[in-house]
């Protein structure tokens, strides 16, 4: 069994700004993470993200992917990448596995930044090749460097949506159009912007009824829907499309800390069942924290913010930060930007 | 269903006279300036921090829309690839007695071609107009996101926001 | 369709072309690739049918979390075709419901 300071599962944006911040105060920090690459899905960011000069605003997500990974090398972080955490138990010890080999991890604190997961939409059909998360599309195309099909659908039009149909433009896809059952756009308006003065069609008030195919999507049939997102009837067309992207919102991943028997609550806005956390980002339980979107669904600035927040505090409580002032005031500043960060939502 | 960007992804009219980043007409006219298409109360602000004459205003909170300042505003450009929204252009309204340069962000591949004839797209993706890619810009401070300024009729300038090549 | 240029990510890194094997049949792969993104690179979609009606499961999440892209690979069963890195002359095959174990036959 392997012993560490501070154990942090996912190296998305969260667990490493959250490592980072632990490992400055001398914590013996270890990142655990199922994925042969670290940054989580920052590395398929690649557009500029809004925010704060202070912080990164302005820089594309990969870049930051690159400056958090080149800070945790420096900073000493620990990383065990193409290793999967399966299991927690009441002692802070981490069941992984790793190329087929179980082992364990004990930790003095564990911080879990385990990220989200797509959502789905079920209709008829919507099993078919061909049908995916949008974010798998963007992955697609922006990791692997293929592009999930020839005549696009993108149902959805929050931040995800507008985001991942630029960015198939990008890659020099066809988008046919951009759906959403509600009747304005759910995300950041310039977002919409770009994708509307390329010519591409947000369809508003319109969902998709059913996916048409045999082994894979040939089209899909859409329909209107009323205020109350009832179906109009007779308002159906199809539209010839080989993919269809689901852009329907992501679910926090909480398993381990349920597993951990953390105090999940439900919130809709955040995105569903989430740990209850202090603001130290302290989950019910002493030792586990949490950070990231596992907390609630938010933007990737805001889990870095967060993560720091559980890093430092982390540190405090096991001993390593003699000057509370210094840290309580780096605490207090992050505080102040995640707020203005979260001041404004579109819808 | 109403109308502007929340309903059609199109700033509208009424949206871009009240946007403190959009110059008046009356100023543009005097000399070349930035547009700043900024609507929403983002938490945004690497604009103001990018503008080497201090002529864009967040401030705090900042979610507050860019405001800018056409005395100071010099129409450098400097401002238009630091903006993550790509919601800034810059208007040379007397471009030649007959036609203005609109500058506009640009991540499309390929790179329109300097001389080439293309079709002005208005907001909406609509062809507004024939035009021609006056320069192309890249430098890497703008970090990928290149300037093409495209010259074309004067009556257009307000509606053309982006390119499509023949 | 692979993206070779890219107005932000540049030119595509993966340059080394290697064979692998889809249900026999040799398919060119890029070094660099996973499973699910060369096979969608030649149109393949088709990952495996599910073990009741038998209907064909693609990509859905794409980083290895839904397990609908699972694939029998160089014998293994279930593997997650989304995340796994093509090798040169690995045998792939669609994968008919849960897949057998074809080592230890």
């Amino acid at each position: 069994m392997k012993n560490i300071d501070v154990a942090v599962v996912g190296a998305g944006p969260a667990g490493l700004s959250a490592a980072i911040e632990a490992a400055k105060y001398g914590v013996k920090t270890l990142v655990i993470d199922e994925n042969r690459q670290p940054g989580g899905q920052l590395f398929k960011q690649i557009h500029k993200f809004f925010g704060s000069q202070a912080q990164m605003a302005g820089i594309r997500g990969y870049e930051i992917g690159k400056k958090l990974l080149a800070s945790a090398q420096m900073h000493h972080v620990q990383m065990h990448l193409n290793t999967q955490v399966i299991g927690i138990d009441e002692t802070n010890t981490l069941a992984v596995i790793k190329d087929h080999h179980y082992s364990e991890i004990k930790a003095r604190k564990i911080i879990l930044c385990c990220g989200a997961a797509e959502k789905t939409l079920a209709f008829p059909g919507w099993t078919l090749p061909g049908i995916m998360g949008a974010g798998a599309a963007q992955t697609l195309v922006n990791i692997h460097r293929v592009l999930p099909g020839e005549k696009i659908l993108m149902v959805g039009s929050g931040n995800v949506g507008l985001i991942v149909t630029y960015h198939f433009l990008q890659a020099g896809a066809n988008v046919k159009a951009v759906i959403d059952a509600a009747h304005s756009i759910k995300g950041y308006g310039v977002h919409a912007a770009k994708i509307k003065r390329a010519g591409i069609p947000i369809m508003l008030g319109c969902t998709i009824n059913r996916a048409i195919g045999k082994k894979q999507v040939e089209k899909a049939e859409l329909i209107r829907v009323d205020e109350r997102f009832n179906k109009i009837p007779s308002t159906e067309i199809q539209m010839d499309v080989d993919t269809i992207c689901l852009a329907v919102g992501l679910s926090p991943s909480t398993e381990l800390a349920r597993m951990a028997g953390c105090k999940l609550y439900y919130d809709a806005k955040l995105g569903g069942y989430i740990p209850l956390i202090n603001q130290d980002m302290q989950t019910t339980l002493e030792d586990i924290y949490a950070a990231g979107d596992m907390t609630g669904i938010e933007e990737a600035s805001i889990a870095m913010e967060e993560g720091r927040i559980a890093g430092i505090s982390c540190a405090v409580g096991l001993g390593y930060c003699p000057d509370t002032a210094t840290s309580q005031r780096v605490v207090q500043n992050i505080r102040l930007n995640l707020s203005q960060l979260r001041s404004y939502k579109p819808n | 269903m109403g109308t502007g960007m929340r309903f059609n992804g199109c700033p509208s009219k009424n949206e871009l006279a009240s946007a403190p980043g959009v110059p008046s007409l009356e100023d543009l006219n005097r000399k070349p300036l930035a547009v700043i298409e900024c609507i929403e109360p983002i938490p945004c602000n690497p604009c103001e921090h990018a503008c080497p004459f201090q002529a864009i205003t967040v401030g705090d909170p900042i979610t507050n829309c860019p405001v800018l300042d056409p005395e100071k505003c010099t129409g450098c450009g400097t401002c238009i690839a630091c903006c993550p929204g790509l919601a800034i252009f810059v208007i040379d309204m007397n471009f030649t007695a007959a036609t203005a340069l609109v500058t506009m962000p640009y991540e499309l591949y390929p790179l329109p071609q300097e001389g080439a004839e293309i079709d002005c797209l208005g907001r909406g993706g609509n062809t507004v107009a024939k035009g021609r890619i006056h320069t192309v810009k890249t430098s890497e401070k703008f970090d990928k996101t290149a300037l093409v300024s495209i010259e074309l009729s004067k009556e257009f300038a307000m509606d053309v926001r982006n390119i499509r090549m023949c | 369709m692979r993206v070779v240029n890219h107005p932000i990510l540049g030119e595509d890194p993966k340059k080394r072309k290697i064979t692998i094997y889809i249900d026999n049949k040799p398919v060119e792969a890029m070094e660099g690739d996973t499973i699910a993104s060369a096979l969608w690179a030649n149109g393949i979609k088709a990952c495996r049918y599910t073990p009741k009606n038998q209907e064909p499961r693609g990509i859905f999440c794409c980083i290895g979390r839904c397990n609908d892209c699972i694939m029998t690979v160089d014998g293994i069963p279930n593997i997650r075709s989304c995340i796994t890195p093509v090798k040169d002359g690995m045998r792939i095959k669609t994968q008919k419901g849960n897949g057998t174990w074809e080592e230890l036959k």
